[in-house]
């Protein structure tokens, strides 16, 4: 057991948990925090899809015991972000995501979200091979992926009403 | 779901620590890195440490410089993500950038680093697989049996070397500085490996990889990687191919080399091959003869093994044409070359 201090979505969470767990259990097990998904567990899938420090990283493959110190952002952090910025609703990405049906069963959303609030935040105008490139790692196994291209898009338009 | 083993982390300053921390314990300890290939075999049971030295706080394992002669060092540290971004290691060596940028995923590359890749564990269909998986297989040589499944009786493991950024900082004439117990040792990368599948590298798995030195390249040197593959992300190369090609004032080639990969235990150099096309001019037909002959040798030379997925007699009948796209690539300053 070691007790972690851990920055997720703005907060400080100090939690123990035996050091070989992953930052993935840490989040689902520990703090309730669902929303990043345990799909393959190895690498593949890229549904455990967190942004640490703002970069899009796997927390499957992350020990938890060496991410201390960092920013972590999982899915349930855009919300309280959005609002807090004077937002109203959801985040912009959610919402394009929700506009253009993105999504069947939804188990790869908060991993292509976060990928997708990642390359915004670097490129806020990408083109289609840009998008496709930044989600080359995250797994769909119902939509066929052109409505997740086209969320991006109209999130990057801004053209949401 | 799939569990880590039980273990305890460690998480060092310095580069003397951390290698004081692999020797201070009896049973066996691990380097993690970016932990994006022994995390998920540890997942499938294929190491159990009972320590892991994780290395991200060690300050002199992280960034990319050059002395004042252009040779590079990059920190072991450094993401693939970092070598595929950065603008000066773009001009110098764009065969290692390609290389980087063809590894797996985004998120992968922003956590897999170039010393993790250099040190990746071979790999082979029969043993990245999980616990359950192995255990009904019977297991294998490599891991918990006594048997090889790719070279019937055979006596030693074949599994592959499947590190894309290897064969380019071969043709780079990369170096390697480790910290082990007695100090610091340099050694080229062409020495590191051994035909062996279980460990393929000649140092100890204790001995610390600080940084890459990589020699300022000829002017005017050029260079790509290919890479065959299922999808046109995450997978594991099915085959590789690096290639540097120097030129002498008058547009020549003076100086070459070619480097394959997934194919054994080790990076394959292609030394004859690349001899064939030194004096030849890209452009010119002697070039395009010369690259005919090369991807023909290449052919011979490079024997895929039924040890890495994909259907090998498909992977043997790709070399000839990935050598032949990667160089006309190299020549032209383009690539990297991948039909997907
Ligand atoms: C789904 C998936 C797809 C992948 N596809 C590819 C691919 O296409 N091409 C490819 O090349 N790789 C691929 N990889 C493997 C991996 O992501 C990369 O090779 C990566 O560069 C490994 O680096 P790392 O820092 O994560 O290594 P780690 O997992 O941290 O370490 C790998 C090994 O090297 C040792 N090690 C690490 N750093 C050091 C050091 N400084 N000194 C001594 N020993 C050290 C570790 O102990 C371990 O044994 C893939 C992985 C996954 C999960
Ligand atoms: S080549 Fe594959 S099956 Fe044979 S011993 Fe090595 S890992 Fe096992
Ligand atoms: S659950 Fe982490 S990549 Fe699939
Ligand atoms: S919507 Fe089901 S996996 Fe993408």
């Amino acid at each position: 057991m070691r007790v972690l201090r851990l920055h997720v979505n703005g907060d400080c969470a100090e939690v123990a948990a035996p050091e070989h767990w992953t930052l993935l259990e840490v989040l689902r097990y520990k703090l309730g925090l669902t929303g990043s998904k345990q799909g393959c567990d190895k690498g593949d899938c890229g549904a455990c899809t967190v942004l640490i420090d703002g970069v899009p990283t796997l927390a499957c493959l992350s020990l938890a015991a060496t991410v201390e110190g960092k920013q972590i952002t999982t899915i349930e952090g855009l919300v309280p972000a959005h609002r807090a910025a004077g937002g109203e609703g959801v985040d912009p990405v959610q919402n394009a995501f929700d506009k253009t049906g993105a999504l069947q069963c939804g188990f790869c959303q908060p991993g292509m979200i976060l990928s997708a609030k990642a390359l915004l935040a670097k490129n806020p105008n990408p083109s289609l091979k840009e998008i496709q490139e930044s989600l080359a790692g995250n797994l769909c196994r119902c939509t066929g992926y052109t409505q997740i291209y086209e969320a991006v898009v109209l999130a990057a338009k801004g053209d949401l009403a | 779901m799939l569990r880590l083993p039980k273990f305890e982390v460690k998480n060092p300053a310095t580069v003397e620590e951390a290698v004081a921390m692999m020797m201070e314990i009896h049973g066996e300890a691990r380097f993690l890195a970016g932990g994006t290939d022994l995390n998920p075999n540890m997942k499938h049971g294929l190491f159990t440490p009972e320590r892991i030295v994780a290395l991200g706080g060690i300050e002199e394992m992280f960034g990319v410089g050059f002395d004042e002669s252009g040779n590079a060092r990059i920190g072991a540290m450094v993401t693939l993500a970092q070598v595929e971004q950065h603008p000066d290691l773009r001009r110098a060596f764009p065969a290692l950038c390609q290389a980087a940028k063809l590894v797996s995923s985004p998120q992968l590359r922003n956590m897999g680093t170039l010393g993790g890749n250099v040190m990746l564990d071979t790999r082979c269909q029969w043993y990245n697989q999980t616990y359950f998986w192995r255990n009904a297989l019977g297991y294998c040589l490599k891991k918990d049996g006594s048997k090889c499944h790719v070279i019937e009786g055979g006596s030693k493991c074949v599994a592959a070397a499947s590190n894309d950024t290897a064969p380019a900082l071969m043709t780079l004439n990369a170096e390697l500085e480790f910290a082990t117990t007695s100090g610091r040792v340099r050694m080229p990368l062409a020495d590191l490996w051994q035909a062996d599948g279980i460990w393929n590298k000649k140092i100890p798995h204790t001995d610390l990889l600080v940084a890459l030195h990589v020699p300022k390249p000829a002017a005017g040197s050029r260079g790509a990687y290919g890479k065959l593959r299922d999808r046109g992300s995450i997978d594991f190369p099915l085959f590789g191919i690096a290639v540097r090609l120097d030129f002498a004032a008058d547009g020549s080639i003076s100086d070459a080399a070619l480097c394959a990969v997934a194919l054994q235990a080790r990076p394959w150099p292609l030394k004859k091959a690349a001899e064939l096309l030194i004096g030849t001019h890209p452009g010119q037909a002697s070039f395009n003869d010369a690259v005919e002959k090369v991807a023909m040798l290449a052919a011979k030379q490079c024997r895929p093994m039924p040890n890495i997925p994909g259907d090998h007699e498909y992977r043997h009948l790709m070399v000839p044409v990935y050598t032949r796209r990667t160089l006309h690539a190299a020549a032209a300053g383009e690539g990297p070359v991948h039909h997907i």
